[in-house]
């Protein structure tokens, strides 16, 4: 459908304006894992920026919910496979040193080779998961 | 010391502004681009079914803009609001990067939700993506807790160099 594939090209174009814009204002790589998991301990010392990021991110959200629901998508798992799946991407993201922002966005585009085998990596496992799961949890 | 320190509160001032107002498209992007929608990222991720290849356009429209904006950036000698760009600096694939990558990508093929689509979503007041939120933080802390592999680059330590920090790990 062209017209999902022209939100997903305007809304991409959106987030990579906003990782130069942090990169530009403060000299930071925009990795969602990264900003917050450097809020939990061993907590950070810059913690500014990495509030109000995490701030201006979160007020989004709530606006969004409240202005178009529909942008937010129905939870395709029962809860505990949600809970389940959380902690994988918590421990994965920290343990491979971020996630689809950090690696997938800044990274390619910085063309480190790190960042491209983690993407291949994350993506083949999340393929092949979402592969076999299909429609069945 | 940054360079807020050497210009006062307005910089300060700036610099949570700004920071804030970059989560914020951050967060419209996520939204507008269907990111938030777990249906879709796991209709993307599943290749087996009717496959929505729309996703890869998320990344690429990222990636347009960001490589480009980042090598005109990077020509600066320092950010606005900083004494000096933070790049992650370790360039060896190791058994943490690729198992951690892996361990990521099986928990967002179940969930269909990564981590600022799953704030997003949390923020917005869904109960799922609220859990998944907080499970995504038990694993974070989980991951700091384990010695052997704790992320190597807490934090604040400023290694000697030049203009351009070098932070090891820490991409996202």
């Amino acid at each position: 459908m062209p017209s999902s594939w022209l939100f997903a090209l305007v809304g991409g174009a959106l987030i990579g304006a906003a990782g130069s814009l942090l990169f530009l204002t403060h000299g930071r790589i925009a990795g969602i894992s990264g900003v917050l998991g450097s809020l939990l301990p061993p907590v950070a010392r810059d913690r500014g920026w990495r509030i109000a990021f995490m701030g201006g991110l979160l007020a989004v959200g709530l606006i969004g919910g409240l202005v178009s629901p529909t942008m937010i998508g129905a939870s395709v798992r029962s809860l505990p496979i949600v809970i389940v799946a959380g902690l994988l991407v918590g421990f994965g993201t920290r343990m491979g040193s971020g996630c689809t922002s950090g690696h997938g966005v800044c990274g390619l585009s910085r063309l480190s080779v790190r960042s491209l085998v983690a993407v291949a990596t994350f993506m083949t496992t999340g393929a092949v998961t979402a592969s076999l799961v299909g429609g069945a949890l | 010391m940054t360079a807020v320190a050497t210009c006062g509160r307005r910089c300060a001032m700036m610099s949570i502004v700004l920071a804030a107002a970059s989560g914020a498209l951050f967060g419209v992007g996520l939204l507008i681009s269907g990111m938030t929608q777990p249906a879709k990222v796991v209709g993307f991720l599943d290749v087996t079914g009717a496959w929505d290849p729309s996703l890869a356009f998320v990344i690429g429209g990222a990636i347009t803009v960001y490589s480009v904006l980042f090598r005109l950036t990077g020509r600066r000698s320092d950010p606005w609001l900083d004494l000096k760009f933070h790049l992650p600096t370790r360039n060896d694939v190791d058994l943490s990067l690729i198992a951690g990558a892996a361990v990521f990508g099986i928990g967002w093929g179940l969930g269909g939700l990564c981590p600022g689509p799953g704030l997003v979503a949390a923020a917005s007041g869904s109960l799922p993506a609220l859990a998944f939120v907080a499970a995504m933080i038990v694993g974070m802390l989980v991951q700091h807790r384990t010695p052997a592999l704790a992320p190597d680059h807490h934090f604040g330590r400023s290694p000697p160099g030049g203009a351009v920090s070098r932070v090891a790990g820490g991409a996202g």
